[in-house]
């Protein structure tokens, strides 16, 4: 017994050890679900940490949660899509300096049969207009990320006031992307989504993209280094490499050569 | 529905063809899973112990307190060990965030309770029974902890496997702390979060597959070792 | 009638002024007793006479509202209680085996491994348990499992042998062999004292008998006086099997 136990306390004692000694060859990237679930990290990421040596580790939670996680120091880049609030994060000091890094657009998705009518439509704001006005079931992210602020922008637009609807016909799954096109596809009912996402998705049943090609729909990403002077903690030189070959020639090819179904998921377009 | 069974069937036997990467996220699983079973037992047994024979003041609150906290929602449990974790939290320092120690220490904390609890139980019946003997025996009460605790084996390994399937099947809590990296702090249960949320749900689901068999074998190699040492004679609990 | 020569460091056990209220009622309310004869001492009488009650107090398991209880001039101390050792009417094994039971105890001694496997198989062999010895204590049969008990009563070496109604539960071949083991007990100079409400029992056992009834010991002597010329009238009516609860 006593053995045993004192076997089990060393295996702990190892594993934080491990964890500790790993420490400086690994940076944390608070980054949203859409990077992660398209399989962009997955592919781009190793070329990074082949060429550098530094592990990559990715926590991909929605954009707010990233961003709160990066503002506790829990994080040593930020890589997330809403540019009014990764502008607040560096002008309030959390973040070093804000770069774009890539893009690509927002779609709304819906069942086939389109109970609000608004296939081939090219206007965002016309769409959620029809569809506020048919009542059809709408799905929000509802979780205050990036895709969930873009997503308000437009109801705003749009002179509708999602907040009335709640739990009718507008329904808030406060969960990530794909949780959320899960919903959708289980109540037939319409939702905006990053295209990326949608390509990566496997369950569309049912679901079709409905309304794409709006410039309001633009969907920017934006890279971040979190501020060492407000967390000494942070790995600042490990995380500026990144971002340096994120937004550089290198970073720049691997986020373009990324395709799923032959259709290229994010656009770089870092300066 | 066809076509999910056959996508559910090529899962299958993706993940049964040992892909080293699977089987290295069972892997940690099961590592994070033990230990954190092994320490909750270190910390709840006597503990649970304790409260069956110990008498002191604010023992019954304790006791209420010990059986309420074995219904800790895991999202909670992550949430508060993340706070203590975070850099800006009070445990920051030891730079535990996202890593399998971290995982551990949330399943410890959802773990005990329920180990502590029913060794309480467990405990508490056995020195009812065991009272007037020990004592007759001029065994203490301190003393009789260790002989109840090995007398009530068969029914303690009852609450470790309790515990290792509230641990091993628990996601809310390792997702917060973890942080699903791939890797690093990727378990099952995250896993097939993240498949289900890329709407991958064949894949999900057979590595759901996985998970349960893990925890039949687990609980039926443990109940196996219990009925052998009881037909060799340690009797019944 | 046997001659007895009790051996001089035969414990004498002494009861002052004990007693339990439960209730504003007296349950036990021995003011007076010496346990002074030859043994096996038999504590007799009906259900709820306060035998198993006065039992524990001998044996420090209860501690009474008033009075106490000495073993040759000593109190009740853990070093004196080590000397003592008892007997349940259901005997309370350990979930081991049944070597492991008397290793238990003979661990609790000191003895080292050697000593301990000497007196384990010794006292197997007196509880006609060794072939049983590795067998789960808890499926021995009720005779079994109450030898068993004795053995590892004696294992603990003791100088006073309580027992519990030991055989109530028990068929008569059981029983007989239990109160072979406890005449044995004796013989070795153990001083033995067993809880009864069985007359033939008793009668079988005693040298010396306490007669209870009420809470109270109504009478005491030694068995051969008591049971041919009882001097109180509720002993009488017991032993005529007359005296109900």
């Amino acid at each position: 017994m006593i053995r045993e136990c004192a076997r089990a306390a060393a295996a702990v004692i190892a594993l934080i050890a491990g964890s500790a000694q790993a420490a400086d060859h690994f940076i944390v990237v608070q980054s949203t679900t859409s990077t992660q679930n398209s399989g962009l990290f997955d592919a781009i990421l190793p070329w990074f940490e082949a060429e550098s040596g530094i592990d990559v580790r990715v926590v991909a939670v929605g954009t707010g949660h990233a961003i709160r996680n990066a503002r506790n120091g829990d994080g040593d880049v930020l890589l997330v899509h809403a540019k009014l609030a990764e502008e607040a994060f560096v002008a309030e000091g959390w973040g070093v300096l804000r770069q774009d890094v890539m893009y690509n657009d927002f779609v709304i998705v819906g069942p086939t049969g389109d109970p609000a009518g608004i296939r081939k439509g090219t206007d965002a704001v016309a769409a959620l207009t029809m569809i506020a006005q048919a009542e059809a079931v709408f799905v929000s992210r509802g979780d205050d990320s990036g895709t969930h602020k873009a997503e308000l922008h437009q109801w705003v637009r749009a002179g509708v006031d999602v907040a009335q609807a709640s739990g009718g016909w507008y329904r808030e799954t406060g969960s990530g992307m794909g949780a959320t096109l899960n919903v959708a596809a289980g109540m037939g009912a319409y939702t905006l989504t990053d295209r990326a996402t949608w390509l990566a998705f496997g369950n569309a049943s049912g679901l079709e993209v409905l309304v794409e090609g709006d410039p309001r729909l633009f969907n920017q990403y934006g890279v971040i280094l979190v501020n060492p002077e407000k967390h000494p903690s942070v790995r600042a030189e490990a995380g500026q490499r990144f971002i340096d070959w994120l937004v550089g020639p290198d970073g720049q090819a691997a986020i373009a050569s990324y395709k799923l179904g032959g259709e290229q998921l994010f656009f770089p377009n870092a300066r | 529905m066809q076509d999910f069974t056959q996508e559910f069937i090529i899962a299958l036997k993706l993940v049964g063809t040992g892909d080293p990467e699977l089987w290295a996220i069972v892997l940690l699983s099961l590592k994070v899973s033990v230990l954190a079973v092994i320490i909750s037992a270190l910390i709840g047994m006597p503990l649970g112990a304790g409260l069956a024979v110990g008498r002191f003041p604010g023992r019954r609150v304790l006791i209420v307190l010990i059986n309420a906290l074995m219904g800790l929602p895991p999202v909670v449990v992550g949430l508060l060990v993340y706070l203590m974790l975070s850099r800006s939290g009070p445990l920051g320092v030891l730079q535990l965030l996202y890593t399998p120690t971290a995982m551990i220490i949330a399943q410890v904390v959802l773990v005990t309770p329920i180990i502590a609890a029913l060794t309480r139980q467990v405990v508490e019946m056995l020195a009812t029974e065991y009272d007037e003997q020990l004592r007759s025996l001029g065994v203490s009460r301190l003393s009789s902890v260790p002989v109840l605790l090995w007398d009530g084996r068969l029914a303690l390994m009852t609450a470790l496997l309790a515990g290792f399937g509230r641990a091993i099947a628990e996601v809310g809590a390792v997702i917060i702390v973890g942080g699903n990296i791939n890797h690093v702090t990727r378990v099952m249960t995250t896993t097939i979060a993240l498949e289900t949320s890329k709407g991958n749900l064949a894949l999900a689901l057979a590595l759901g597959a996985i998970l349960i068999s893990l925890a039949v074998s687990v609980t039926g190699a443990v109940s196996v070792l219990s009925l052998r040492g009881e037909r060799q004679g340690v009797g019944h609990a | 009638m046997r001659d007895y020569q009790a051996p001089s460091d035969h414990p004498i056990i002494s009861v002052r002024g004990l007693c339990i209220a439960r209730d504003g009622r007296a349950i036990l309310d021995v003011d007076h007793l010496d346990l002074d004869g030859p043994g096996p001492t038999i504590i007799l009488g009906p259900n709820g006479a306060g035998k198993s009650l006065l039992l524990r107090c001998l044996h420090g398991l209860i501690t009474p509202d008033g009075g106490a209880v000495s073993q040759n001039g000593q109190a009740l101390t853990d070093q004196v209680r080590a000397g003592q050792a008892m007997v349940f009417q259901r005997p309370v094994l350990l979930r081991r085996s049944v070597a492991g039971n008397l290793d238990f105890v003979l661990r609790r001694r000191g003895l080292s491994r050697v000593a301990r496997k000497a007196e384990r198989e010794a006292l197997l062999a007196q509880g006609r348990l060794a072939d049983k010895a590795r067998q789960s204590a808890r499926s021995l049969s009720g005779g079994e499992a109450q030898r068993l008990a004795i053995l590892r009563a004696l294992a603990c070496k003791p100088a006073v042998l309580f027992l519990d109604e030991p055989t109530s539960a028990l068929d008569p071949e059981a029983t007989q062999e239990v109160e072979q083991m406890v005449l044995r007990a004796s013989g070795q100079g153990l001083r033995v004292v067993m809880v009864t409400h069985d007359i033939g029992q008793a009668r079988r056992l005693a040298r010396e008998v306490v007669m209870m009834h009420g809470g109270r010991v109504i009478e005491k002597g030694l068995a051969a006086q008591l049971f041919s010329g009882p001097q109180n009238d509720l002993t009488r009516r017991f032993l005529s099997g007359g005296l109900m609860v």
